[in-house]
């Protein structure tokens, strides 16, 4: 098994550089002078440029620049933002608990939907049922997730008034942050009606954010549970005489949910893609909307550490899926 | 297959609700009848296809959407009522007209500065399926190279390019798309160009693994004894073997360069004001989400439509080249 881990491990040790390769190129293939990008100063002197020059490093040999970079990001120096003049690592840090928090109701949300959506469309297979389900989430998947969450504060908050349109819980809660987690916090502070304000923000951005990953999800239950229900040890249950619940709900459906959770683990990817656009629309401050702010500001170094930073959380989680995968699944381990 | 679904137990007593294992079976006999041996012709294949993408309904549905989309596109100047930048100014945010105070004029109503908002979608489709059809392009052109290269010579020529591969596919697409969008500067070329960079990998890694299972077949070995130069072997004897993944792979990116050129367009890095490119009309609307619903709920709408339709097609397509389907 250490094995099996410390493979994957290696695995990723290429791709990692790769990704400080990228981020070490962006900002010397930006248009413009990367000193006065970095600095984000506008007609410097003479005498400040230089000093900049140096304190970039830019008048030694370009390897030499990289090596420097990389040195710098395992000392967990990612950089200093131009508009706030913090590090990029501390911004990054407050902000991550906010997305961490939308994906995790995301996926939830697509998890509790999906996977029972995808096993009743494969026991009714060409149903009505089963033909509403998949039209249903291939319409989710064809989904543009910003007009979707327009849609539904128009429905939501515009018509009925259920919903706030955009943050993360109401300006009169006012406590500190704990966890970083507002539904956490707002349980922690005591406050009455606090914990119902953070989870009446939390909703929309939830469903918009989780809508692709519930029609990817209920796919591939759908297809995993067809492909399990034809097998051998299916039909012995079946023969048993055990009820349907049971054969399809204990024998059926452990079998089916391992690709189910890689499928679900591959999501973390789609779901930062994602957070761009939902947070943008429902001004949630995460680090989807830190990134697509910076980019517009033209705060390089917040773009050049968080991409860095965002790759290699998505790695993380994805060497995470594929160790789980192998705990779950011995015949991938011992390949 | 057998089908074991239990729907399946059920005496058929109506072709239309039979199950998709069932119509595959119908449709393998028919063909079987028509054509009375294994296709083995190109022109034969394709009939094959169709055959099977004919008994799909919902694919079928999406041809026919997506063909009306495309007859709109190509016809736009026709279709239009008006032409999609014009100012209407005494009807501004006009609504749609079965609402109150809207009027057959503008069927779908005026956006903020008085545009007529079925013209510029009428438009628009021609954006979309242009920026699909390059992307995709750009893409699938890219990455069969890249891959039959890295398949079909192996060793550190592939390990190299995989390993490149790996770093595009790590990145998150849509914030990968919006930094190379940085580097180009916002545009609609550059946009594509990013998300076709983007999508490149998806269709080398597959080029590349149909190439390895292809190649030591018996048709690649003979080739080679005949003489056949690489070449030769990469595109002539190989590549033709491995186009059923890339087809549909082709085809989801289509949808998905759609989606995603209107989200950089949304965000304000793809096409830019005036272009009535549907993601950038979207951008363009959002401050009147709560007053003007119309604004908002139309380019969307044409959008989900468009790439509901080219995705129903894919999954159509990917049944009729599924072999396991097939053989039943």
């Amino acid at each position: 098994m250490l094995r099996f881990f410390l493979n994957k491990l290696l695995l990723i040790v290429p791709t990692l550089i790769g990704i400080t390769i990228v981020a070490f190129a962006f900002v010397r293939l930006l248009p413009g002078d990367p000193i006065l990008l970095l600095a984000g100063e506008r007609g410097v002197t003479p005498e400040r440029y230089q000093k900049l020059l140096m304190q970039f490093g830019f008048d030694r040999p370009i390897w030499e620049q990289y090596f420097q970079y990389v040195l710098g990001l395992l000392q967990g120096d990612f950089g200093i933002s131009i508009s706030t003049k913090r590090e990029v690592i501390s911004e990054f840090l407050a902000r991550f608990p906010a997305t961490v928090e939308l994906s995790f109701f995301a996926i939830i949300f697509a998890t509790v939907v999906g996977i029972p959506a995808g096993i009743i469309s494969a026991v009714k297979r060409g149903s009505t049922v089963d033909q509403t389900v998949m039209g249903l989430a291939l319409t989710g998947y064809s989904m543009p997730i910003f007009w979707w969450g327009l849609l539904l504060i128009i429905f939501f908050s515009g018509m009925l008034h259920w919903t706030p349109v955009s943050g993360r819980i109401d300006l009169l809660y006012f406590f500190p942050s704990v966890t970083g987690f507002m539904t956490v916090d707002a349980l922690l502070s005591g406050q009455k009606g606090a914990f119902g304000s953070a989870m009446s923000h939390l909703t929309l951005p939830a469903i918009v954010l989780g809508t692709i990953p519930l029609a990817v999800i209920a796919r591939q239950t759908r297809s995993a549970m067809l492909e399990v229900l034809g097998e051998d040890y299916v039909r012995t249950a079946r023969a048993k005489g055990l009820s349907s619940l049971r054969v399809v709900g204990l024998h059926a459906l452990r079998n089916a949910l391992i690709p189910v959770i890689t499928t679900i683990g591959l999501q973390v990817g789609v779901l930062m893609a994602g957070a761009i656009l939902t947070e943008t629309i429902f001004s949630w401050p995460g680090i989807g909307k830190w990134m697509i702010d910076s980019i517009s500001r033209r705060d390089y170094p917040v773009v050049q550490g968080g991409l860095v930073l965002v790759s290699i959380i998505v790695m993380m989680v994805n060497l995470f899926v594929d160790v789980l995968y192998g705990l779950i699944n011995p015949r991938i381990r011992h390949q | 297959m057998t089908d074991t679904s239990p729907a399946g137990t059920t005496p058929k007593v109506d072709k239309q609700v039979s199950t998709p294992d069932e119509r595959t079976k119908n449709a393998a006999a028919d063909v079987s009848r028509e054509v009375g041996y294994a296709p083995t012709t190109r022109l034969e294949m394709a009939l094959e296809l169709w055959h099977y993408f004919r008994q799909n309904q919902g694919a079928m549905l999406g041809l026919a959407v997506f063909g009306a989309i495309v007859t709109v596109a190509v016809f736009a100047g026709v279709f239009a009522p008006y032409p999609p930048n014009e100012q209407y100014r005494d009807a501004l945010l006009a609504p749609p007209m079965w609402q109150e105070g809207g009027s057959l004029s503008f069927i779908l109503g005026t956006d903020a500065v008085g545009r007529d908002i079925l013209s510029r979608l009428i438009h628009g489709a021609r954006y979309s399926l242009f920026i699909g059809i390059i992307v995709v392009m750009i893409s699938l052109v890219s990455g069969i190279f890249v891959g039959l290269v890295a398949g079909y010579f192996r060793g550190w020529v592939d390990t190299l390019i995989m390993r490149v591969m790996d770093v595009i596919l790590a990145f998150p697409s849509l914030l990968l798309a919006l930094v190379l969008v940085a580097i180009l500067g916002p545009s609609l070329m550059n946009a594509m160009i990013a998300i076709a960079i983007v999508y490149q990998p998806h269709f080398a890694r597959l080029t590349r693994a149909a190439v390895m299972s292809e190649y030591n077949r018996d048709y690649v070995t003979s080739a080679r004894l005949a003489g056949a130069g690489h070449l030769r072997l990469m595109f002539l004897t190989i590549l033709p073997n491995c186009l059923a993944p890339l087809i549909v792979q082709g085809t989801l990116s289509f949808s998905n360069a759609i989606l995603d050129i209107a989200a950089l367009g949304f965000l304000g890095m793809g096409a830019q004001p005036p272009t009535p490119e549907w993601g950038t009309m979207l951008a363009e609307a959002r401050e009147f989400i709560l007053r003007a619903w119309w604004v908002v709920t139309f380019p969307g709408l044409a959008i989900l439509i468009t790439v509901l339709a080219i995705n129903l097609m894919g999954d159509g397509m990917r049944d009729a080249l599924d072999p396991k389907l097939k053989k039943s």
